[in-house]
């Protein structure tokens, strides 16, 4: 299997880069996302990738060919490197027809088989009767299915997409979506998609790497990265509602009692007494009750106050207060039920093992 | 009217429209896509006539291609005659005097082309040539005809470094500026008349177009 070898450094005069390791087989139709919050660098990873940047340092191969290399001093153009991009709001070409845009990138091909491809394409790309009008007259998701389709002409190696959903709104987005998931399965070319919306890794992504402040904090199955993010910067990426700093007083028999501003937390032990730990709590793993449980298996009870809630389709989620700050899901059935309202008392129950702590040093 | 002198500025100044086309695109394309260090440089030096008298430029370009020069031996060596006084050498003069006229308006159409369609075509496969001549001039080509169209009316219009370079001789140097001013000297008034209201109209002719181009955006 082709191996794409990325290890570079890449620095804008103004101080800020990103630097990014990792060896991926590159399969059929593996698609990546590279995650990250809005200048964490990860569009110049991208840019990098594509040729568009000229890294300072390291070296870009995909199998036996070398894009990059510093030592070597080889840089192949964005021409030479077999790579289909998909860019922010797409960037099609005004002055040409749907057509000619997705033909443009034909090289050394009679007009017959030019012809014949834009055709399989169209229609691939459910674009017929499109051909011949300007990029203007379309809709964001037919810009998006143009840029694609102009991208994958010349069937490349590599596919890389920049935020392919943010130039349109939610609803058209979560469309869009579902129709970029089909097309890249459809398409059977490996993709890499930066994007900082961890729906997008969620539901498009075989593997995810999570990039903060130009560095690569994580990465591994999307499965892996979602269940067990390595470091409070990746949960906070992934999504995990509450992250809480402490430290760990007590550990016995592997679970750990950690102070967390004055209230106890009880977790799996991430490290000896006296070290700091994070805490990172999902919102749906916290349940809600008016009165103390105390004959449960549970072992984290706090006593909290309603601070605010709103409604999140069928659920609510319920800012507490509890000495430190806590977020909780729960179905809007049992929020009546509990019949709370800010200012209110309540006691917050979260299992020690639904909590993951972390080491910190 | 002195048709000789008219047929002589009009093949000047489409010569020297023509250089500048060859010369001037790539140029400005480069002033107007480099992030080098030196490209203020470059565009100080391409920008410079606009600031000079015509007759300094002249008085330079006299200096540096007399035949005891580097360039008017090698000059003399190619082709056999002399830059000063020449046709060649007017051409010369006014290909650098005229610089600006066709460079700036071209690096300022090619600046206004969005950067992101250039990225698009080269990671299509596009060559550098092949992405200018596809994406952006299709999509800048007001601001090169307006360029073009003012370099060759200025160079119409041209007189300090004509006369600096090129003397004043019939048929070789002497463009329709000269022979006005000629006219006036000699005291040919009905003559200088005639000649400069050719130039008038044709000016404002020129300008219309320009202005006309500059406001049109390229059809999408």
């Amino acid at each position: 299997m082709t191996v794409l070898d990325v290890d570079f450094a890449f620095e804008y005069a103004s101080g800020a880069g990103v630097a990014c390791r990792w060896q991926d087989p590159v399969g059929d139709a593996r698609v990546t996302v590279l995650l990250g919050a809005s200048g964490s660098g990860k569009t110049t990873a991208l840019r990098c990738l594509a040729g568009l940047e000229r890294p300072q340092r390291g070296h870009i191969r995909l199998g036996g060919d070398v894009w990059f290399d510093a030592a070597r001093r080889v840089h192949l153009g964005p021409d030479r490197r077999d790579v289909g991009v998909l860019f922010q709001e797409y960037a099609l070409f005004p002055h040409l027809t749907v057509a000619r845009n997705i033909a443009f990138g034909a090289r050394h091909m009679s007009r017959a088989a030019v012809d014949a491809r834009v055709a399989e394409l169209v229609e691939t790309f459910r674009l017929p009767g499109l051909e011949q009008r300007r990029p203007r007259q379309l809709s964001g998701g037919q810009q998006q299915r143009v840029a694609l389709a102009r991208a994958v002409f010349r069937r490349p190696r590599l596919l890389l997409l920049d935020e392919p959903l943010s130039a349109v709104d939610r609803p058209t987005g979560d469309e869009l979506r579902e129709e970029l998931r089909a097309l890249i399965r459809a398409l059977a070319i490996p993709a890499y998609i930066v994007s900082h919306d961890r729906v997008d890794a969620l539901t498009l992504a075989d593997r995810t790497v999570l990039i903060d402040r130009g560095r690569i904090i994580q990465s591994g199955t999307t499965q892996e990265v979602f269940d067990h993010p390595a470091s409070p910067a990746a949960a906070r990426l992934v999504g995990v509602d509450t992250i809480l700093l402490g430290r760990i007083v007590e550990v016995e028999g592997g679970l750990a009692r950690i102070l967390v501003a004055d209230r106890e937390v009880c977790a799996q032990a991430p490290a000896a007494a006296g070290h700091e730990a994070a805490l990172l709590i999902r919102a749906e793993d916290v349940a809600l009750a008016r009165h103390d449980v105390g004959d449960s298996s549970v072992m984290n009870r706090w006593r909290a106050t309603v601070v605010a809630h709103a409604t999140e389709g069928p659920f609510v989620r319920v800012a507490l207060d509890c000495g430190f700050r806590l977020s909780a899901l729960v179905t809007r059935d049992a929020w009546q039920r509990l019949a709370l309202g800010p200012g209110d008392a309540a006691w917050a129950i979260v299992k020690a093992a639904s909590i993951r702590a972390l080491p910190r040093n | 009217m002195d048709w000789v002198a008219i047929g002589l500025t009009v093949r000047l100044a489409a010569l020297t429209t023509l250089i500048l086309a060859i010369v001037g695109l790539p140029l400005a394309y480069w002033l107007a896509t480099s992030s080098r260090r030196w490209r203020p440089v470059v565009d100080a030096a391409v920008a410079v006539p606009l600031l000079l008298p015509p007759t300094v430029i002249g008085f330079y370009i006299l200096m540096s291609t007399g035949p005891d020069t580097l360039i008017g031996r090698l000059y003399a060596r190619a082709f056999d005659g002399t830059l000063p006084f020449s046709f060649t050498g007017i051409l010369l003069a006014s290909v650098l005097y005229n610089l600006p006229f066709a460079v700036r308006p071209f690096a300022s159409g090619f600046a206004a082309v969005d950067r992101r369609l250039v990225e698009a075509a080269r990671c299509l496969g596009a060559s550098g040539p092949r992405t200018f001549f596809t994406v952006v001039l299709p999509l800048s080509w007001p601001a090169v005809l307006a360029g073009l169209v003012l370099a060759f009316a200025h160079t119409v219009g041209e007189f300090g470094v004509v006369l600096m370079v090129g003397g004043n001789i019939p048929g070789v140097t002497r463009t329709i500026a000269l022979a006005i001013y000629d006219d006036v000297q000699a005291l040919d008034y009905a003559a200088a008349n005639e000649a400069s209201a050719l130039l008038l109209v044709f000016a404002l002719a020129v300008l219309a177009v320009t202005y006309s181009l500059q406001r049109r955006a390229p059809a999408l």
